[in-house]
């Protein structure tokens, strides 16, 4: 069914697509081809540069180098308009139609049939009738789209972006809101694209979904093309390695475990915390000079249960104990007024205040853990922000420079002097080394183990696999939303994680 | 069928109101339930349901137009001095004072679309602008005495029994059936829609959203300059005070109609019932001869309070019983 035997030319070929912001590296040197009649799946962890790869095709951001052709003819799309104008459709996974208007009117918004400058009502029905019925669906063209599930919704955004003459049409994670049943009727959508030869770029995160689906897989990783390769050729455990793993050969140095025997006190249980539709319930000890990292991948349920953990989502069942006593951890407040602290992973927009000065940043969670009553004096925030930017060598060493404009290693530090500050006992860290340069890692690590050596109980999400065996403890291996396995000591190897998480679940996921 | 019953509830809602309105006066004045009466309503309401029609559009597109009060003040006494003062044909002056009025609304709709503000606020100052210049022009009441308007006040269809549908009334009806036409039946009523749906996604799809913004704003100051002429024709006079705060009666008969102030949902004919039940009101307190006219406004007040927490309460219900077999996502 798929001729890639015969290989036809290419329907799309990007070479050497390059972007960089302000002085990051967002792709650097990336090939993509598309053939027609193929889905391919297009996979990358988070920063990873998917999304950036499809900006710079579409015209959405401008690329720095690169050539991009359609059908052997070179384009350059300004905008994601004109890009659909050149037979280039995206649909996002926030559904970009009006949720208000009928489905018909959605289809057909702007190039309504009309007669006497009047709208065919009846016109459009048949007609969107006949466009959603090549997807097999048959449902009240007349009803206001919002009345219909997501996965309709998304169909109808396809059926529109197709109909305007689309030849390759780009999925960015159409699945992530959907049950089981709503991926299969996506997806026998796609099939039915794919076999009138569109070319497809599917990009999701769940796994199973591009064994079910795709032809072809190509996998980004840090800006860079990591491999491409057609599905059968590559199997679970290689892909997983390709999305997080360097070369194995690469060494890596287990640390001796820093406090072995002696055991620490617990710092914070959790025993059967969960929360429906999010992550399923774990356990999960704390201790005092322990790091515990979380691994899986994107959207396995780590960010998840550190929302949990921090309080920033309610969990619906299980219990914590913190100091051995009952606690609940109903919000952000809570967890701070028990000595917790946690950097976020999206750093722009959940961390750092980037009008703000270091110094302002760095007093912020001790100001708003002594209330607004007490406020800190400047010379306290003085001597707050000298003895950080000293400690964690925040550069350049200036207080009063505004955030924004330091780089993304610096501001990192900053968003970890803010928690120090409050001298937390649990530090939770989600993600501490993305975006920001090599040379930055190193240090960053080395704070960890630091903070660990001090006697701070860390919790640490990364998807640095190598990073992490170095510093961690324990780590708790994620799939599918669920803690699935501990691993400790002598476990802790790239290679055992890689594995506990491209193991395929035990059954399909029924759910 | 559900589907479409269901978002008609809130119009469905206003003309049972209407209705029971109507019997209940009914009953109470014998003489109430007659063709004269419902004429009289239509008559005297006439520039009420063309400035709520035009402000219609501008709150399905998720807009506000605070100007209108201010520019049917500024048309009818534009109109006194025009005729009356510098000798302008009236038709010529009807002309006249509808393409100013495009062009201050043009104006309103670009400075929202283009420098990103807040239709509340860009429609405020035209408000204030509006009305500072009609007291600019004349701060007295000007009589308008030209023949056309003698004669289109005598002109009407006539039903015996006194019941007349005068020429305000026709152009109302006019006014009314041509909204519709236009925000149910063409491509640019279905952009309103989209625009009050999310101006984002409309964007997305393709929707010029700065043309149709600028459209929607011109429509609504035009119709309101309409509704001014209309208004000069009612009273024969031209007075910068006059139709003071009827943005806001525009505004609550748009909203008892069943149009979402939020936006994206509604429909011309709710907002043509939401100035009936206003004006039966009125009718209500003239018949019993005893009643001070501010009792309008408390009824309409709380009118308005009953007909927002019941759309509050069927979109509540409308959402829940589409999350129920969608899963629980949140």
């Amino acid at each position: 069914m798929h001729a890639t035997e015969t290989l036809p030319p290419p329907l799309l070929a990007l070479t050497g697509f390059s972007k960089s912001f302000a002085g990051f590296t967002a792709l650097d040197r990336v090939d993509f081809t598309l053939r027609a009649g193929e889905i391919h799946a297009l996979l990358g962890e988070n920063g990873a540069g998917k999304s950036t790869l499809i900006k710079a095709m579409t015209g959405v951001v401008a690329r720095d180098a690169g050539t991009m052709t359609l059908d052997g003819v070179a384009i350059t799309p300004r905008s994601a308009q004109d890009a659909l104008a050149a037979g280039i459709a995206t649909v996002y996974q926030e559904v970009n139609l009006a949720p208000n208007l009928s489905v018909a009117q959605n289809l057909f918004l702007g190039r309504q049939p009309t007669r006497f400058g009047l709208v065919r009502e009846g016109e459009m029905r048949r007609r969107a009738r006949a466009l959603l019925s090549e997807f097999g669906l048959s449902i009240d063209v007349s009803a206001p789209l919002e009345s219909y599930s997501v996965a309709i919704q998304h169909i109808v955004a396809i059926a529109r972006a197709v109909d305007q003459s689309a030849r390759v049409l780009i999925l960015d994670e159409p699945t992530a809101s959907l049950d089981a049943h709503e991926v299969e009727v996506l997806f026998a959508a796609m099939r039915q694209l794919a076999a009138r030869g569109i070319g497809i770029v599917f990009v999701t995160h769940f796994l199973d979904q591009v064994y079910a689906i795709c032809d072809r897989i190509t996998v980004l990783r840090n800006g860079r093309l990591a491999g491409s390769a057609p599905v059968e050729e590559l199997p679970r455990l290689d892909l997983v390695r390709l999305m997080l793993g360097r070369e194995l050969s690469e060494a890596t140095s287990r640390r001796p475990p820093a406090s072995a025997g002696e055991s620490r006190a617990d710092v914070a249980t959790f025993r059967g915390v969960g929360k429906a539709g999010t992550i399923a319930p774990f356990d999960l000890s704390l201790r005092a000079g322990h790091v515990v990292g979380l691994a899986g991948l994107l959207g396995s349920g780590r960010t998840e249960t550190v929302r949990l953990v921090f309080g920033v989502d309610p969990a619906d069942c299980g219990q914590a104990e913190v100091d051995g006593r009952r606690a609940a951890i109903g919000s952000p407040r809570e967890a701070m007024a028990l000595g917790f602290g946690y950097c976020p992973e999206e750093r722009k927009t959940e961390g750092i205040v980037a009008e703000l000065t270091v110094r302002e940043n760095i007093a912020l969670a001790l100001q708003a853990r002594r209330g607004a009553l007490s406020p800190l004096s400047r010379r306290e925030q003085d001597a707050l922000a000298a003895k950080f930017i000293g400690l964690l060598d925040i550069r350049p060493p200036d207080p009063e420079r505004p955030v924004g404009l330091l780089s993304g290693g610096n501001q990192q530090k900053v968003l970890l002097a803010r928690w120090l500050a409050t001298a937390p006992r649990l530090l939770i860290l989600d993600e501490p080394t993305r975006g920001i340069d090599v040379g930055a890692h190193a240090e960053i690590i080395g704070l960890i183990r630091d903070l660990c050596r001090e006697g701070m109980a860390l919790l640490v999400v990364s998807s640095e696999l190598e990073e992490l065996v170095t510093y961690a403890d324990e780590v708790v291996v994620l799939r599918d939303r669920a803690h699935v396995a501990r691993l400790s000591g002598a476990e802790i190897e790239v290679s055992t994680i890689l594995a506990t998480i491209a193991q395929a679940p035990a059954c399909a996921d029924a759910a | 069928m559900i589907r479409s019953l269901s978002r008609l509830t809130p119009v469905l809602a206003t003309a049972a109101v209407f209705l029971a309105g109507f019997v209940v006066c009914s009953l109470i004045y014998p003489n109430f339930a007659s063709l004269r009466v419902v004429m009289n309503l239509l008559t005297d309401n006439a520039f009420l349901v063309i400035v709520a029609v035009g402000m219609t559009f501008v709150i399905i597109s998720g807009g506000i137009d605070l100007s209108v009060g201010s520019v049917i003040g500024f048309t009818t006494v534009f109109l006194a001095l025009a005729i009356e003062r510098w000798g302008v044909p009236p038709l010529a002056a009807f002309v006249l004072i509808l393409v100013i009025c495009a062009a201050f609304g043009a104006a309103m709709g670009a400075i929202i679309q283009y420098f990103e503000l807040p239709a509340f606020i860009v429609t405020l100052a035209g408000m204030f602008l509006a009305r500072g210049v009609s007291f600019l022009l004349s701060t007295e009441s000007l009589p308008i005495t030209a023949d056309l308007y003698a004669h289109l006040s005598e002109h009407a269809l006539r039903f015996g029994a006194g019941a007349r549908l005068t020429v305000p009334a026709l152009i109302m009806l006019v006014v009314v059936l041509a909204g519709m036409v236009l925000l149910h039946l063409t491509r640019f009523g279905a952009n309103v829609y989209a625009l009050g749906g999310s101006r984002t996604a409309a964007g997305l799809m393709g929707i010029n959203v700065g043309r149709t913004t600028v459209l929607i704003y011109t429509l609504s100051s035009v119709l309101a300059g309409l509704a001014g002429i209309v208004f000069s024709l009612y009273t024969s006079s031209g007075y910068s005070l006059s139709a003071v705060g009827v943005e806001l009666d525009a505004i609550a008969a748009v909203v008892i109609g069943g149009t979402l102030l939020s936006g994206g949902y509604g429909f011309i004919f709710g907002s043509f019932l939401g100035v009936m039940i206003q004006g039966l009101i009125q009718t209500y307190i003239s018949f019993d001869g005893m009643l001070s006219s501010w009792w309008a406004k408390i009824a309409t007040g709380l009118l308005l309070f009953a007909f927002i927490a019941f759309q509050q309460l069927t979109l509540h219900l409308a959402r829940r019983s589409r999350r129920a077999p969608a899963g629980a996502h949140p």
